[in-house]
């Protein structure tokens, strides 16, 4: 156990609705609107928060369990994870694997309390998500498993940081395979454009979204902060794994990870400006894609 | 330079699953000729360091006939043609998108156990050249439209192409020029069938021709 991970993981608590900020921004600017104030998440929270919550006679104890288990895997998730230079407040052998346990948890549980309404717009959404989760989550093991090889670690905080200018120079074509499948899995898992569209208003559409119909007050603002967290949890993995960075607490590795959010955002926001959303049933097939790149890049790695 | 072979290699398994899993023939098209630019750069990549006018010339032939002679000739079938997109072929896109990564994976294999002379610059070279054509012979087989078997037939081609450049160093000029011209006519008498087929049949579905026997 590491007391000083805390730091990173209460940055990651307080910067997480800034991340989805800038990514709004970024989209506005390309819209040539002037968008919402970069700290609107912060503002609609604390609307939500003060509000009193409406539970339709059918549900159980399950649908209000959802919004507490959503900002709890992501709190998890959080102290499993690397920042910055940072080692996790918990770190063993093997703790990718409880990462990606502990996110899957959050999204059974979800998908539980949207089926828990009886609403058959929730159940649709819930078929969807549990569908493509399924083949978003081996992607996400295959890409964590190449860098894993490439580390030659098997903790997080061994991994991340760990790969150096060499290792990009001799296995630069896997690792790059890697980033671009992970980046893929980085927006389906997170419910972003080309798999999802997060400000879309029709339900049929919707796979995240609808999951979340029937939450409102405290509730949305406990899914909608976990939602953050999340997209900040894989984000914060994606930038530490590609960032050659200094190991250790330092102003430098600091201020090199917030870059590569910043950049990590933007580049999110740009995706979701240039290309149009992907209908439902090529979907999986993005997916697949994705897989075959972590494929390549493992067959690559493993040679 | 080894590094950016390797980097040429990924990029053209990334063409041959694009062009898997595309149906889009327009955009099949411009995935092919991306392939015979990159393969431009392979020739080039691989004699890196020892350049004379006779690679500097079969690279810029290559990438000419290619990136520019082939999709010209491929566009104007694909406007004789009137169609736009490969319609339920014999395989779907999913699993031939895992089938070429099942034919990467086996020519991985494959390459680590074929004893070459010299030895390629690259360890990569060999199995991309086996699973280019293994991709190419598996659109030829699984797509219906004339138009896309003509594309897979050049994807083999090309496979062909990056396993000379990579093993054969000393291909004499003259061979390589040769081969260019046989798949340049062949593209050519092909756009030309596709445009005969289309206009007599109104369609280039090439399962439909079985039904031309007596």
């Amino acid at each position: 156990m590491n007391p000083w991970g805390l730091a990173p993981a209460a940055g990651a608590l307080l910067l997480a609705p800034l991340f989805l900020g800038v990514i709004h921004r970024t989209k506005a600017v390309f819209a040539g609107r002037a968008g919402k104030p970069l700290f609107q998440v912060y503002f609609d929270l604390a609307t939500w928060a003060r509000k009193g919550a409406v539970y339709s006679r059918t549900t159980t104890w399950v649908f209000r369990l959802a919004p507490l288990a959503s900002p709890a895997a992501s709190l998890v998730a959080l102290l499993l994870l690397p920042q910055g230079g940072f080692r996790a407040v918990f770190s063993f052998p093997g703790d990718f694997l409880a990462l990606i346990f502990v996110l899957s948890t959050s999204r059974f549980l979800t998908v539980v309390g949207a089926l828990d309404t009886g609403s058959s717009f929730e159940g649709m959404g819930a078929s969807r998500e549990a569908a493509f989760s399924a083949l978003a989550e081996p992607v996400l093991l295959l890409c964590l498993a190449v860098v894993a090889r490439e580390a030659g670690q098997s903790s997080l905080s061994g991994i991340v940081g760990s790969l150096t200018g060499a290792d990009w120079q001799r296995a630069g074509p896997a690792l790059v395979l890697v980033a671009a499948s992970f980046l893929a899995i980085l927006l389906a898992e997170n419910a972003r454009i080309p798999v999802d569209d997060p400000t879309t208003h029709l339900e049929l559409t919707m796979i995240h979204e609808v999951m979340i119909l029937d939450h409102g007050g405290p509730d949305l603002a406990l899914l909608t902060y976990g939602a953050a967290l999340k997209l900040w949890a894989l984000g914060a993995l994606l930038t530490g794994l590609l960032l050659p960075g200094p190991t250790g607490p330092s102003l430098l590795g600091g201020v090199v990870f917030l870059t590569g959010m910043l950049v990590l955002a933007v580049v999110i926001g740009i995706i979701e400006s240039t290309i149009a959303r992907l209908r439902l049933d090529r979907v999986p097939q993005f997916l697949v894609g994705a897989g075959a790149f972590a494929v390549l890049a493992l067959a690559l790695v493993m040679r | 330079m080894r590094a950016l072979l390797d980097t040429l290699m990924v990029l053209l398994t990334f063409t041959n699953l694009r062009l898997l899993g595309l149906s889009r023939i327009n955009a099949s098209i411009r995935t092919v000729a991306a392939q015979g630019v990159l393969l431009g750069f392979v020739a080039l990549a691989a004699h890196a360091g020892h350049w004379n006018a006779r690679i500097l010339i079969v690279a810029a032939v290559g990438i000419a006939i290619k990136g520019i002679a082939f999709p010209v000739l491929l566009f104007r079938a694909l406007r004789a043609a009137k169609i736009r997109r490969e319609v339920e072929p014999f395989v779907g896109y999913i699993p031939s998108v895992l089938a070429g990564m099942a034919a990467f994976l086996i020519s991985l294999w494959v390459a680590a156990r074929l004893p070459l002379p010299g030895g390629p610059a690259s360890d990569l070279i060999v199995p991309t050249a086996l699973s280019t054509m293994l991709v190419g012979l598996l659109l030829i087989v699984s797509r219906k439209k004339a138009l896309s078997q003509a594309l897979g037939y050049l994807v083999f081609e090309n496979g062909i192409y990056v396993f000379g450049v990579g093993v054969a160093y000393e291909a004499p000029a003259l061979v390589e020029m040769g081969i260019l011209l046989d798949v340049f006519v062949a593209v050519f008498v092909m756009g030309i069938t596709v445009f005969h087929i289309a206009r007599e049949f109104d369609s280039i579905d090439t399962t439909r021709l079985a039904a031309l026997k007596e």
